[in-house]
C-alpha cells in the first residue's frame, strides 16, 4: 500500500491550483477528500506525479440558499451534507443520500466533488443530481462556466471536465413543499458500493395525486440515469400499486445491467424494479 | 507466621478483566511492525500474476536502478542458499504425492501470489517501487482452477510434473452397504464448505537479526507456533536449533492461517545472513489474501439412512479436498478431522468416509477455525433437517432420538474416534428454553399466512478440542507432532510467580486466564502472577495455539507445574514447622498446620525462606519451581446448540436474522468472559461463511475476490445480538475439566444459521442450498423453484 513517489502542491487558491493543472496537464490529478485517488495510488493502479491538494483553499465548502436555489460548495464532505440543517428543510434527498454513503469515515473525509468528478457507475449523489436536474458551476483558465448534471457525466469514470478545469459547486433547487423523497440503496457487502440505488422524489398535488416524478437510479449500468419515462408514467397518478408497479417496471428500460461478483445482470434488474417500487410505496402525501 | 488468610473468591469461574487489553487497546502492544532495528532493510516481493505457467525470464536490472536498493534475487541468485519448504505432515502409511516448494519460484510458478524474487531496499518504498520495476516473462501453461473438475480426465494439471492432480486418497470407518440398503430411507445430499480467507487482523510479518559473530539469528514472526518454526526453520536451514530464537511478539489474530512455516520465513533469514543487516517484511492486504493459506475448500456427497422411526443406521461420507498448489503445514489434515465427527452427536453403528485431496493452481488451504470439524458438524446437521423433512419428524426429536446419551460414554464412533463424555440434551433443552422455541413456530405459521416467512435453525454440534494427544490414540490416522504443552512456574524471593507457557497467546487472552489457574492453585494474588511465552529462548518447548488447545493443554500443564510449586512450598512449611509433611496443610496461600491452623506460613514467606540455603528439608534443592509437560490421551470434546431465527424476504432473497441464542459447554470455563468472546468470534466468523464470504477464482486461476473490496466479511452491524449461556460440563480428560472453546462458535453457527434459512424456504420447495447464502442465491432458489411448478 505504498504509492510511486508524486510531487504534493497545496495551492491556497482557486487561481493557483489551475495554474498548476496548466503547468502539469495529465501529470496532475486533484486531492478532494482522495477517499478514491489514495487507494487507486496505494495500489498502483493509478500514477499521479504531481497531486494538487484543494484542502487549503478557502470557500470551497459551504451550503447556501439563495431564492429557491441551493448552492453547496464542491469540497463538502457527505458527513456535512447528512448532517445539514438547511439540507434537512430544504432539500433532505440530499441528506438522505449522504448518509447512506460508506461509513462513518468515508463520510467524514469524501466530499461532493470528489464524488462528481470521479464518475463511479455506483456513485450515489450523482442519480440525486440528475434527479433534481443540478447544475454544476466550474472554473477554469477562461473562467466559470456551468454545465447541467447530465451534461456533466459523461460516461464511467469520465465527465465533461477539461483538465484544467475544477468543480467549483453545485446547485440544486429547494424542494417544493409538498414533496416527499427517499434513497433505498442495496449494497455490495465488501465494498458497500451500491448494487442498486434508487433516488425518488414526489411532489404531490393538493388531492393526494403525483403532480410531478423525479426518479433516478445508480449502480446498474455503467452510468448513473434518470428514469424519464417511469416519471411520465407517475405524473398525475394517485400512485396506486397498479402506477407504482407500471413505473417499476418501466426504470429499467434500455439500461444494460453490469453483471459481476456483486449481482448478476437479471438480479441487478429485479432489485432495481423492487426497490424503485418500494421507494415510491414509501412516499406519502404530506 | 501470619495471621490466617481470610476468605477468598476462586479466581478460576471470574470474570476477570483481560490484562492484555490496555496495552493492546492503547498502542503500547508491540508487533512484529513495530519492531525496528538499525540498519534494518526492507524485504519485498514480486509475486506471480499467473496461475500456472513456465518461467521464461525474470529480469532484475530495472529494479537494481532504484535508489536505495540493497540487492534483487530470483531463484538463480538464491541458488545453493535457498531450501524447500519442509512437506505438509501426512498420515503414517498413506501414499501421497507433493510437488516441491521452493520459498522463490525457480522453473515455474502453481498459482497467483507465488513468490518470483525478492528485493531488499533501505526503506520500504524504495522496496516497493523496486519491486515495481522488475519484469517477468512468463508463459502460461493450462490451468486446474477448480478442485470439483481437477481429477477430471480432461483437466489440466497443476503441476505438469506430477502424474495427476490426485494428492492422496484413502478411506476410514466401517462398512456401511449393507445397513444403507436394510434403511427405510435414504437421505442423499451433495454440499460444500466453500473456500474462504482467514483474514486476521493483523496479516503477516517477520523480522529477522543476524549476528555475524556467532551465526545467532532472531526472528519475530507473526506466528502461532514459534517453537514449531524454530524447529522447521533450523530443518530445513540445517542449523542447530539453539542457533535460532523465534519471538512471536503481539500477534493479531491468525484463526489458523499462521500455524505453519512459510516461506518468507525462510526467506527472511537467508537473506539476512547473506546481506549481514536485519530484514523486516510486512505483508500488504492483498498479498495476504493470495499468499496466506486459505481455510475450508471442502465438498461431499453424504448418504444418510435411517429407520423410520427416525434412528440413525448408517452414514457414508465422499470427500473432496481442495489443498491449492503448495499444501503445507497440516493442510491434509482437515478431511480426517471431518471424518473423525461425521456421526456428531449421533450414534450411528455405521460410517464410512471416502477422502481425496486434489492439487489445484491456487493459494495452499490450510486451518481455518474449526478446521475440518466445522465441516463435519455443518454436514451432519444439514442431514439431520433433511432426514426429519424426510420422515415428517420433528428435527429436534430426532435429534434427541440419536444423541449419544451421558451415560454411553465413552464412545467409539465407527469413524475411529472416541467421544470422552458429554451431555449433548443438556444444552438442547437450555437452548430451547432460552429462545422459547413453541411461540416462534406459532408466530412462524402466523406470518406465513401473511406472506413473510420466518426460518428457525438448531444446530447441535460436537467438535474435538485439546489438539495435542499424547500419545496417538489407537485406530487414530492423525498425525500430530509433539502437541502436548509445557509450562513452569517459579517465584522470587519476594513470592511472586513467574509462568512459562509453551501455549502461545494469539489476542485470545490466557495471559489473564492462565494467571487465574496459577494463582487459585497457590493461593496468591492474581497480580502477583505473571506469564511469559511466546520466546523459544525464554520457555524451553511448547506446541504454540490452535485447536482450541491452549487453555485444556497450557492451562492443565501450567496447574500441574504450580501443583510442584506447592508440594515444595508445604515441605519446606512442615520443615521449619518441626512437623511431618502429611500434618501440612494448604489453603489460600498458606501452609499450616493441621492440628494448629494458628501456626503457618505464607506462600511469601516460604519463597523467601526457600532462596536461604542453610536450612532446607534434607535433599530439597533452594527456590520454589517446578516444570511439567501434559499432553491428554484424548481430544476433549466441546459441545453446544445454537438456534437461529431469521426472516427472508421473498422479493429481494435478503436475509435478517432476528434472534440468535447459543448454549455451549466448554468444561470448565476459567474465564467466562474470554470464553463468550471467544463464542462471539466464532459465531462472527460462522455467520461470515454461512451469509457472505466466498473466494471466488476464474478459470484462469485469476483471484476475483483477493481485496476487501471484493472479499465480504462480516461488521459490527452484520451481528445480531448473541444471547449466549454457558453450561458446564467438566471432562476427566485433563485436571481443569476444561474441553477448549476456540471454535465452538463456527461449529454451531454455519448450520444453525443454514437450517434456519433453508427453513423460512421451505415453503417454495427448497431442501438445500451451498453457502454463502448471498440474497442473490436465495432470490434465485426461490425464482427457481417458482418456475419449475
Amino acid at each position: 500500500m505504498i504509492p510511486a513517489s508524486f510531487e504534493y502542491h497545496a495551492p491556497r487558491r482557486i487561481e493557483d491550483a489551475i495554474a498548476l493543472l496548466q503547468t502539469f496537464g495529465d501529470d496532475a490529478k486533484l486531492l478532494a477528500g482522495g477517499h478514491s485517488l489514495l487507494p487507486l495510488m496505494k495500489l498502483r493502479l493509478a500514477s499521479v506525479s504531481h497531486l494538487v491538494d484543494l484542502g487549503g483553499i478557502e470557500g470551497l465548502s459551504s451550503i447556501r440558499s439563495v431564492d429557491g436555489v441551493i448552492s453547496i460548495g464542491a469540497m463538502t464532505t457527505h458527513s456535512e451534507l447528512a448532517e445539514s440543517g438547511l439540507l434537512r428543510d430544504e432539500q433532505p434527498l440530499l441528506p438522505r443520500t449522504a448518509s447512506q454513503i460508506a461509513d462513518v469515515q468515508v463520510r467524514n473525509r469524501g466530499t461532493l466533488g470528489g464524488s462528481l468528478v470521479h464518475a463511479d457507475p455506483a456513485a450515489d449523489l450523482a442519480p440525486v443530481l440528475l434527479a433534481l436536474e443540478a447544475e454544476l458551476r466550474i472554473r477554469g483558465p477562461a473562467g466559470e462556466r456551468s454545465v447541467e448534471a447530465v451534461e456533466f457525466l459523461e460516461s464511467m469514470f469520465t465527465t465533461a471536465l477539461a483538465p484544467d478545469e475544477i468543480l467549483l459547486e453545485v446547485r440544486v433547487p429547494v424542494a417544493p413543499a409538498n414533496s416527499r423523497c427517499t434513497y433505498e440503496k442495496v449494497s455490495d457487502k465488501a465494498s458497500h458500493l451500491a448494487i442498486v440505488g434508487v433516488a425518488a422524489q414526489i411532489v404531490f398535488s393538493s388531492d393526494g395525486r403525483c403532480e410531478r416524478a423525479r426518479l433516478a437510479l445508480t449502480g446498474l449500468g455503467s452510468m448513473p440515469y434518470r428514469a424519464l419515462a417511469a416519471e411520465e408514467r407517475l405524473r398525475g397518478s394517485t400512485l396506486s400499486e397498479e402506477d407504482i408497479a407500471a413505473a417499476a417496471q418501466q426504470v429499467t428500460d434500455g439500461v444494460e445491467p453490469l453483471s459481476d461478483l456483486s449481482a448478476a445482470a437479471d438480479y441487478r434488474l429485479h432489485l432495481a424494479r423492487i426497490h424503485t417500487a418500494r421507494a415510491l410505496a414509501s412516499l406519502t402525501p404530506p | 507466621m501470619t495471621a490466617m488468610n481470610t476468605e477468598r473468591v476462586a479466581y478460576v469461574g471470574a470474570h476477570e478483566k483481560r490484562r492484555e487489553d490496555l496495552r493492546l487497546t492503547t498502542g503500547e502492544g508491540t508487533y512484529v511492525d513495530d519492531i525496528q532495528l538499525p540498519g534494518m532493510l526492507h524485504l519485498d516481493l514480486v509475486r506471480s500474476s499467473v496461475a500456472n505457467a513456465r518461467i521464461l525470464e525474470i529480469d532484475t536490472s530495472g529494479a537494481l536502478k532504484i535508489p536505495g536498493l540493497v540487492a534483487a534475487y530470483t531463484a538463480k541468485e538464491l541458488r545453493g542458499l535457498a531450501p524447500q519448504l519442509p512437506p505438509a505432515a501426512g498420515v503414517p502409511g498413506m501414499p501421497m504425492q507433493l510437488a516441491e516448494h521452493r520459498i522463490l519460484a525457480a522453473e515455474h510458478v502453481r498459482f497467483v501470489g507465488a513468490a518470483l524474487a525478492a528485493v531488499v531496499a533501505e526503506d520500504r518504498y524504495a522496496a516497493r517501487d523496486a519491486r515495481e520495476a522488475i519484469s517477468v516473462d512468463l508463459e502460461p501453461l493450462p490451468v486446474a482452477a477448480d478442485f470439483e473438475r481437477a481429477l477430471d480426465p480432461d483437466s489440466p494439471l497443476a503441476h505438469p510434473e506430477l502424474e495427476s492432480n490426485l494428492c492422496f486418497e484413502t478411506t476410514l470407518g466401517n462398512e456401511t452397504e449393507s445397513a444403507l440398503a436394510e434403511s427405510d430411507v435414504v437421505i442423499r445430499q451433495r454440499m460444500r464448505s466453500q473456500r474462504v480467507i482467514p483474514n486476521p487482523m493483523e496479516t503477516r510479518g517477520v523480522v529477522v537479526d543476524y549476528r555475524k559473530s556467532d551465526g545467532r539469528i532472531t526472528l519475530w514472526t507473526s506466528t502461532q507456533a514459534p517453537h514449531l518454526i524454530r524447529s522447521l526453520l533450523a530443518q530445513v536451514l540445517d542449523l542447530p536449533e539453539h542457533s535460532l530464537r523465534v519471538i512471536a511478539p503481539e500477534v493479531g489474530g491468525a484463526f489458523g492461517s499462521k500455524n505453519a512455516l512459510y516461506p518468507e520465513e525462510v526467506l527472511a533469514v537467508v537473506l539476512a545472513k547473506d546481506l549481514g543487516r536485519p530484514i523486516k517484511w510486512i505483508e500488504e492486504r492483498q498479498e495476504h489474501m493470495q499468499a496466506t493459506t486459505h481455510g475450508r475448500g471442502q465438498r461431499v456427497d453424504m448418504t444418510l439412512g435411517a429407520r423410520s422411526d427416525g434412528t440413525l443406521t448408517a452414514l457414508k461420507l465422499r470427500i473432496l479436498y481442495d489443498l491449492g498448489a503448495h499444501p503445507h503445514g497440516n493442510s491434509l489434515l482437515s478431511p480426517f478431522q471431518t471424518a473423525a465427527l461425521m456421526t456428531g452427536c449421533y450414534r450411528i453403528p455405521n460410517a464410512h468416509a471416502e477422502i481425496r485431496g486434489v492439487f489445484t493452481n491456487t493459494t495452499a488451504i490450510e486451518a481455518y477455525r474449526g478446521f475440518g470439524r466445522t465441516e463435519a458438524a455443518y454436514y451432519i446437521e444439514r442431514a439431520m433437517d433433511l432426514l426429519a423433512r424426510r420422515l415428517g419428524i420433528d428435527p429436534i426429536e430426532l435429534r434427541r432420538h440419536n444423541f449419544v446419551k451421558p451415560e454411553e460414554f465413552p464412545y467409539p464412533s465407527p469413524a475411529y474416534h472416541v467421544f470422552d463424555s458429554g451431555d449433548y440434551e443438556l444444552c438442547l433443552d437450555r437452548a430451547l428454553e432460552k429462545f422459547d422455541l413453541a411461540s416462534l413456530r406459532e408466530q412462524q405459521q402466523r406470518m406465513r399466512s401473511e406472506g413473510r416467512y420466518l426460518g428457525i435453525g438448531i444446530a447441535t454440534y460436537v467438535y474435538r478440542a485439546s489438539t495435542g494427544v499424547m500419545p496417538r490414540p489407537p485406530g487414530d490416522q492423525l498425525f500430530l507432532k509433539g502437541l502436548w504443552e509445557y509450562a513452569s512456574v517459579r517465584t522470587d524471593p519476594m513470592g511472586q510467580v513467574t509462568v512459562l507457557t509453551g501455549a502461545s497467546s494469539h489476542g485470545q487472552g490466557l495471559e489473564t486466564s492462565l494467571a487465574q489457574i496459577a494463582a487459585d492453585e497457590l493461593g496468591v494474588r492474581l497480580e502477583d502472577v505473571s506469564i511469559l511465552q511466546r520466546d523459544t529462548d525464554v520457555v524451553p518447548y511448547g506446541g504454540g495455539t490452535m485447536g482450541s488447545r491452549s487453555l485444556p493443554l497450557g492451562g492443565s500443564a501450567v496447574l500441574l507445574a504450580c501443583r510442584q510449586v506447592r508440594e515444595k512450598a508445604m515441605r519446606l512449611a512442615a520443615h521449619r514447622l518441626g512437623v511431618d509433611s502429611d500434618a501440612v496443610r494448604y489453603e489460600a496461600g498458606r501452609a499450616f498446620r493441621a492440628d494448629a491452623p494458628e501456626q503457618g506460613l505464607s506462600f511469601a514467606e516460604l519463597a523467601d525462606l526457600s532462596f536461604w540455603p542453610l536450612d532446607l528439608p534434607e535433599g530439597m534443592s533452594p527456590m520454589l519451581e517446578g516444570s511439567a509437560t501434559f499432553g491428554a490421551k484424548n481430544f476433549t470434546t466441546p459441545f453446544g446448540t445454537h438456534a437461529c431465527l431469521v426472516e427472508v424476504d421473498p422479493q429481494t432473497g435478503g436475509i435478517e436474522l432476528l434472534r440468535y441464542v447459543a448454549v455451549d459447554d466448554c468444561g470448565r470455563a476459567v474465564n467466562p468472559s474470554i470464553v463468550e468472546g471467544q463464542i462471539h468470534g466464532g459465531i462472527a466468523q460462522g455467520l461470515g461463511q454461512a451469509l457472505m464470504e466466498r473466494v471466488v477464482y476464474d478459470s484462469e486461476g485469476q483471484p476475483l475476490s483477493s481485496s476487501l473490496l471484493s472479499y465480504a466479511m462480516p461488521r459490527a452491524d452484520d451481528i445480531p445480538n448473541l444471547e449466549t449461556e454457558l453450561t458446564e460440563t467438566p471432562t476427566d480428560l485433563n485436571p481443569l475439566g476444561a474441553r477448549g472453546v476456540g471454535e465452538s462458535g463456527t461449529c454451531g453457527a454455519m448450520p444453525a444459521i443454514v437450517n434456519a434459512v433453508v427453513d423460512a424456504l421451505s415453503p417454495f420447495g427448497v431442501e438445500h442450498l451451498d453457502m454463502p447464502l448471498l440474497p442473490e442465491t436465495v432470490w434465485r432458489a426461490i425464482h427457481d423453484e417458482r418456475e419449475a411448478r
